[in-house]
């Protein structure tokens, strides 16, 4: 170990805001290399921020921060450090893909990090062995519990052997069995890799005392670093925990007292408030919960431990009536709960485990929003939200919106919030997840109160075991069945253990051993899989494993679509039913005019011109008119286009040659076919007077002195389907790849997992043209099956160069998805990027692109867009290869136009999409 | 019932002011209605405008250069004059829509009566234009020749003559009927992605769950997004009418616009329970994605919106009025170009409503049972 690498991180003024709230405030500190380095502190105080900075996962904004002794914001040494750092975000699985298997997760990261098959492989299997993971490589990660997800998480950090590696909260909302494997596990790699160091967020304090080395951190700052002993000896306290807080605030250490809880009295004959009997779900074969029997009574605090997926939150479903159970009864206040009992729900206050309030309201928006709903009287309303502000220690972010909150803070409010109208009963699913110690104390000290002052009866899930000590009777469960079930002093005594947790464990391996199941642990010392790196060298190797990300991004995205059946399915045939419905539906064939007569003359002469309408297959008839009105009333209620008016004495002045007049009325609101309906009206005029000519005079006349003969070119029937079908065509490759490119990005920034770009060598074209690929493909598909379907059912085949076409299509499919992609660069959640495609995408492509009339008819902006946007040369390239017989060289403009529109589209994608968070 | 009508009333603020924290969104909106109405009304024309024309002239005559220079814009382009084996490429090229060509002897042979041919080519793929633009020709031709044949306009005694009038847009300006055309199709855009994919939002985010566990039915949650997006898209809707249709691109409205927006109204439930439909059928946003451009494009293009309903294949028309769409653009086009009044309309309002309100029982349907589940 050099000199400079002495200390792992070096932070110089570290200053990071969001909007208004301080981050980090001028944070300087070293940290020292090879060691476990655990930083310690409530929610909300930059523990985060700080940890995305030093990953390179968010963007600096003042100061300097050098990792491994390179800048991490300098943007070119940055991307030689991502290699060598590991960064795991906070919340569980964050960073993995939930419909991709085990393996398919590994080996995704494995490619982003460039590693060749072999290599793959060999690291893979050694990690999923050492973790435990190895009988489950083909489970989806969605399904994993809590603690595997994190193991998976972890295992996908190690893949490419950092020697950092960063770690937020990891064992947040992990069972206490996986908690300890998980760090039995981090400790075994560490022995075989010394040199590895690992930065750890925490909020368990046991765990922060097994550390190296420990920052602490209050409000953007840090408050003391130093080894845990240090930090215990310098503040006198007897705890990590104690310290802590001592260290927090030297002034509130007295007002800090533990935790004390009443005891329960006995209700005096009371009923039970909750009573299950055998309360059973199952979801498929998957049994959820098993043969569930508890009473709790009024007053009560009842815990449920257990680890993830173990069925209490599906138990608590059950009891606020969002599940219906498959077996057995629930009876709480003495009913069963019902979908439809208002009443019932009055009575009971549910808070669930993703914090579910409207990340879009404020604070005090949400209160008062749950406050009404819950029909609190309007004039109490305002008093009690104050209350509750104060004292859930809520005032000062009274107008902020939930999402720029601390965890901590944000489960205070969904606690407000669940007893906001002041429930008899208290349903919590691990309210308590990720706060910190000090958080936490504040929480249960509103929950004792509850309980005991007001008597409101407590049902509360949590991971804590001192959580757990608190309660008056608790629960393990496991794997849906009840493990044991008393007061916690008596579980530990049954045991013979000194802690909870270590009972736990026990009861726990106890279950797994009659299963037979046991996670090996021990073969966790070879964790390194000594493979030879690649002999390639220099920019062979980084073309190599450019090409692996891409690579990477392609399958996951791939795959990921092909596990949703029903995307898969629309993509697919989703064009196909469009294409069938507008080849029939969308003409521009001006058939079927309505037209009525009003004949105020009722001679032979009135009747033959009548029937120059009537024999025309433009025309068809309905009864005749009235009067005016009612050729009014009809011409505005759009029951006939055409309303024919022949005046009194018509036949007369016919016959004596006084040029009499008919009046046409057209209705004009649709003006291309009033115009054809006039030009079908003036033909059948001529047509009458000749027939007049031929009928009383006996001869023909010539009316023009010329014939004009139009000549349709390329579709001699001057049908609809031929100039449709190569148009529609050219829409369906557009619509639903551009908005299937936009929400593929645009998911992943919602659910987190755009952090593996932010964090891996990965770079913005290879990610970008990584998911393009699939998308390409899939419309690829698309397209012959709608050339297919062109041939086979409305008879237009190719008449031109196929080759043309097909190269056209690959470059048009490229520049739709390219568009979507671009357009995803802008938008920030799934719906708004579902507008911006859909409203940028439709108007151009039905209005601007030579669909409804040529493109050189255009004016204004509408004639710029046209000629710039793809869909235009591919709707000249479709027709000219479809009606027109035209060969490669003389479709080269338009494919010369996509060619170069590709590129363009995809270059100002790569320009707008951030490789950082703000 | 008072409570339940609170209910609805507190969740659809509570809508209003999540949307008034999405600001792409509501610049959508704007933009939706306003430039894009703009651009729309002002870009295209349907009736015939700089068409381009080629003319090859094998005559050089007086009567042939006549005809050349009565090509005028803004209905054409000035004419190129090309040569006669120059007509495929123009027209492969999409360089021409028209190719006229003028025989040789062609003045001589009009001025011995023997009625000579010219010949138009057409690109018939571009439907629209080709068949308007071939009368248009044939117009221009004969009044050209007439004149000179007579040496004057022509005066020629007709034994009947036809008065042909265009009812409500006697210009047969296309920028009435495209601007009013695109907000329809913007409405029926927004409310379904507005309701639906707020519904998916919710799910996606357990906020949803978080209200059944409240004394609020799936119903007022549904009805509180109805009203909430409606308002949105109703209040945007007449901010369109008057003062981009009207002020802006100068489109005369002939009706009564509270009709057309009491129309909007019927048509806005529909719509938001196409949109619950949606968003409860879909697992993902990806999905409702699918779905929403699955019914949306056929829904805008034939409803009579862009091409006419009359010219569909019978059986697309009967499934098509069962698609209040239809109604929408009928009722529309009635209201603000023909002026009808509701004695006229009223039958499109009933079909709107009573298809509208099926919907919305079949969602509230739906919508419980997928929360149930």
């Amino acid at each position: 170990m050099n000199r400079q690498e002495r200390s792992v991180i070096t932070l110089s003024h570290v200053t990071h805001v969001y909007g208004k709230t301080q981050a980090l405030d001028d944070v300087s500190l070293e940290i020292p290399a090879g060691k476990m380095i655990g930083f310690i502190g409530p929610d909300g105080v930059g523990k985060s921020t700080l940890f995305g900075l030093v990953a390179g996962a968010r963007k600096i904004q003042s100061g300097e921060i050098k990792v491994l002794g390179q800048d991490i914001g300098n943007d070119k040494k940055r991307k030689d450090l991502l290699p060598r750092i590991a960064y795991m975000p906070q919340g569980l699985g964050k960073n993995l893909y939930m419909d991709l298997t085990v393996f398919e997760n590994l080996d995704f990261f494995a490619r982003l990090f460039g590693q060749g098959k072999a290599e793959r492989e060999a690291r893979i299997k050694t990690l999923l062995k050492a973790t435990g993971l190895d009988p489950f490589p083909d489970r989806p990660a969605g399904k994993l519990s809590g603690g595997m997800k994190q193991k998976l998480g972890l295992c996908c950090s190690l893949i490419h052997d950092p020697d950092l590696l960063i770690l937020d909260e990891p064992t947040t909302g992990v069972d206490p069995l996986s908690r300890r494997q998980f760090w039995d596990l981090i400790r075994s790699i560490r022995k075989d890799r010394p040199q590895m160091s690992v930065l750890i967020a925490t909020a368990y304090m046991e765990e922060a005392e097994g550390f190296d080395w420990l920052a602490a951190m209050n409000d953007g700052k840090i408050l003391d670093t130093g080894t845990a002993e240090e930090l215990k000896d310098k503040t006198g306290g007897g705890t990590l925990e104690e310290a802590f807080i001592a260290l927090v605030d030297d002034g509130k250490q007295v007002k800090h007292e533990k935790l004390a809880l009443p005891p329960y009295e006995d209700g005096h004959g009371e009923d039970p408030v909750i009573v299950t009997k055998n309360l059973t779900k199952k979801f498929g074969a998957f049994t959820a919960v098993n043969d569930v029997s508890v009473e709790i009574m009024p007053g009560e605090i009842f815990g449920f431990l257990g680890s993830n997926g173990c069925g209490k939150t599906t138990t608590m479903k059950m009891l606020t009536g969002l599940l219906p159970a498959s077996e057995g009864e629930v009876k709480i206040f003495g009913k069963t709960p019902s979908n439809n009992d208002m009443e019932f729900r009055h009575r009971v206050g549910y808070m669930s485990q993703a914090f579910s309030l409207y990340s879009e309201l404020t604070v005090w928006q949400n209160l008062e929003l749950h406050a009404q709903l819950f029909h609190v009287p309007d004039d109490t309303i305002k008093p009690r939200i104050d209350e509750l502000l104060r004292r859930f220690g809520l005032e000062t972010h009274k107008d902020t919106l939930p999402s720029s909150l601390p965890l901590g803070v944000r489960q205070r409010l969904s606690l407000a919030v669940a007893v906001v109208h002041e429930p008899e009963m208290l349903i919590l699913d691990e309210p308590t997840s990720g706060v910190d110690p000090v958080a936490r104390d504040e929480f249960w000290k509103l929950l004792i109160d509850l309980s005991r002052n007001k008597k409101t009866t407590i049902f509360i899930s949590t991971h804590f075991m001192n959580e757990g000590m608190r309660c008056d009777r608790i629960t393990l469960m496991h794997e849906g069945n009840i493990l044991a079930c008393d007061a916690p002093d008596k579980l530990i005594a049954d045991k013979g253990k000194k802690t909870l947790e270590e009972a736990f464990i026990a009861y726990m391996e106890e279950a797994n051993a009659e299963k037979g199941a046991k996670p090996d642990s021990s073969a966790a010392g070879d964790i390194t899989a000594s493979v030879e790196d690649d002999k390639k060298t220099g920019a062979l190797l980084a073309l190599v494993q450019g090409t692996r990300r891409i690579a990477a991004y392609a399958m996951r995205e791939a795959k990921e679509l092909s596990r949703d059946r029903i995307r898969e399915a629309f993509a697919f045939f989703g064009t196909m039913i469009l294409m069938l419905v507008f080849g029939f539906g969308i003409t521009f064939d001006v058939e079927n005019i309505t037209f009525a007569v009003l004949d105020q003359d009722k001679t032979p002469e009135s009747r033959l011109y009548t029937q120059a309408l009537e024999g025309s297959r433009y025309f068809t008839e309905k009864a005749p008119l009235i009067d005016h009105a009612d050729m009014d009333h009809r011409l505005k209620s759009g029951q006939i286009t055409l309303a024919l008016d022949i005046p009194p004495g018509f036949g007369k002045d016919l016959l004596r040659q006084k040029s009499p007049e008919v009046a046409v009325w057209v209705d004009g609101a649709m003006p291309f076919r009033a115009e054809t309906a006039g030009g079908y009206m003036q033909g059948l005029h001529y047509d009458f007077i000749g027939r007049l000519y031929e009928e009383y005079y006996g001869e023909q006349v010539a009316l023009s002195p010329v014939s004009i003969e139009p000549r349709f070119l390329y579709n001699q029937g001057f049908k609809s389907a031929y100039a449709i079908v190569p148009s529609v065509i050219a829409l369906m490759l557009l619509f639903i790849p551009s908005i299937l490119a936009a929400l593929s990005v645009v998911r992943e920034k919602e659910l987190g997992s755009i952090t593996n770009l932010y964090v891996t060598p990965t770079s913005k074209f290879e990610f970008l043209l990584g998911k393009q690929i699939p998308y390409v493909a899939i419309t690829m598909m698309n397209f012959l099956l709608l050339v297919l379907t062109a041939w086979l059912v409305f008879g237009v085949p190719v008449k031109g160069s196929f080759i043309a076409l097909f190269i056209g299509a690959f470059l048009y499919a490229g520049c739709t998805t390219a568009l979507g992609l671009f357009f995803s660069a802008f938008t920030g959640t799934q719906i708004a990027a579902l507008a911006v495609t859909a409203i940028m995408t439709l108007l151009p492509a039905v209005q601007f692109s030579g669909l409804m009339q040529p493109v050189s008819t255009l004016e204004g902006v509408g004639a710029f867009i046209g000629r710039i946007y793809p869909t235009t040369h591919f709707i000249t390239v479709a027709k000219g290869a479809f009606a027109k017989d035209l060969d490669f060289a003389e479709l080269w403009p338009s494919l010369r136009a996509l060619l170069i529109s590709w590129p363009i589209i995809l270059a100002a994608g790569i320009f707008f999409l951030k490789k950082q968070e703000a | 019932m008072q409570r339940s009508v609170k209910n609805i009333y507190r969740l659809g603020i509570k809508e209003l002011r999540s949307l008034y924290r999405d600001p792409v969104m509501l610049f959508m909106i704007i933009w939706a209605f306003s430039a894009s109405i703009y651009i729309a009304g002002t870009s295209i024309s349907h009736d015939l405008h700089n068409a381009s024309i080629a003319i090859v002239d094998e005559d050089q005559s007086p009567l042939s250069l006549r005809i050349r220079s009565a090509f005028l814009p803004p209905y054409f382009k000035q004419p190129d004059i090309i040569a006669f084996q120059d007509i495929d490429e123009g027209m492969d090229l999409d360089k021409y829509s028209f190719v006229l060509v003028i025989p040789e002897e062609f003045e001589a042979d009009v001025l011995r009566g023997r009625q000579p041919t010219l010949q138009v080519n057409l690109d018939a793929t571009a439907v629209m234009i080709a068949g308007i633009g071939s009368g248009y020709i044939q117009n221009i031709v004969n009044d050209e020749i007439s004149r000179f044949i007579s040496n004057g306009p022509s005066t020629s005694q007709s034994p009947v003559d036809m008065r042909l009038r265009y009812a409500f847009n006697p210009n047969l300006s296309s920028k009435w009927f495209t601007s009013i055309m695109e907000v329809i199709s913007n409405i029926t855009m927004f409310v379904i992605l507005l309701t639906g994919a707020a519904l998916i939002r919710e799910r996606e985010h357990g906020t949803i769950e978080h209200l059944l566990v409240m004394p609020v039915t799936p119903i007022e949650i549904m009805l509180s997004k109805v009203w909430a997006n409606g308002l949105v898209i109703l209040t945007a809707t007449a901010f369109c009418l008057w003062v981009m249709i009207e002020g802006v691109l100068q489109v005369p409205i002939a009706g009564s616009v509270p009709l057309f927006l009491l129309g909007t109204l019927l048509y806005l439930f529909f719509a938001s329970a196409l949109g619950i439909f949606l968003g409860t059928t879909a697992r993902s946003m990806p999905q409702f994605g699918l779905l929403f451009i699955i019914t949306i494009l056929p829904m805008n293009l034939l409803s009579g919106g862009q091409t006419p309903l009359e010219s569909q294949p019978e059986w697309l028309q009967h499934i098509m009025w069962f698609v209040p769409s239809t109604h929408f653009v009928s009722f529309a086009q009635a209201i603000l170009y023909r002026g009808a009044g509701l004695d006229i309309v009223w039958p499109n309002f009933l079909a709107v409503s009573v298809v509208g309100l099926s919907l919305l029982t079949l969602s509230a349907l739906a919508f419980r049972r997928s929360i149930a589940a």
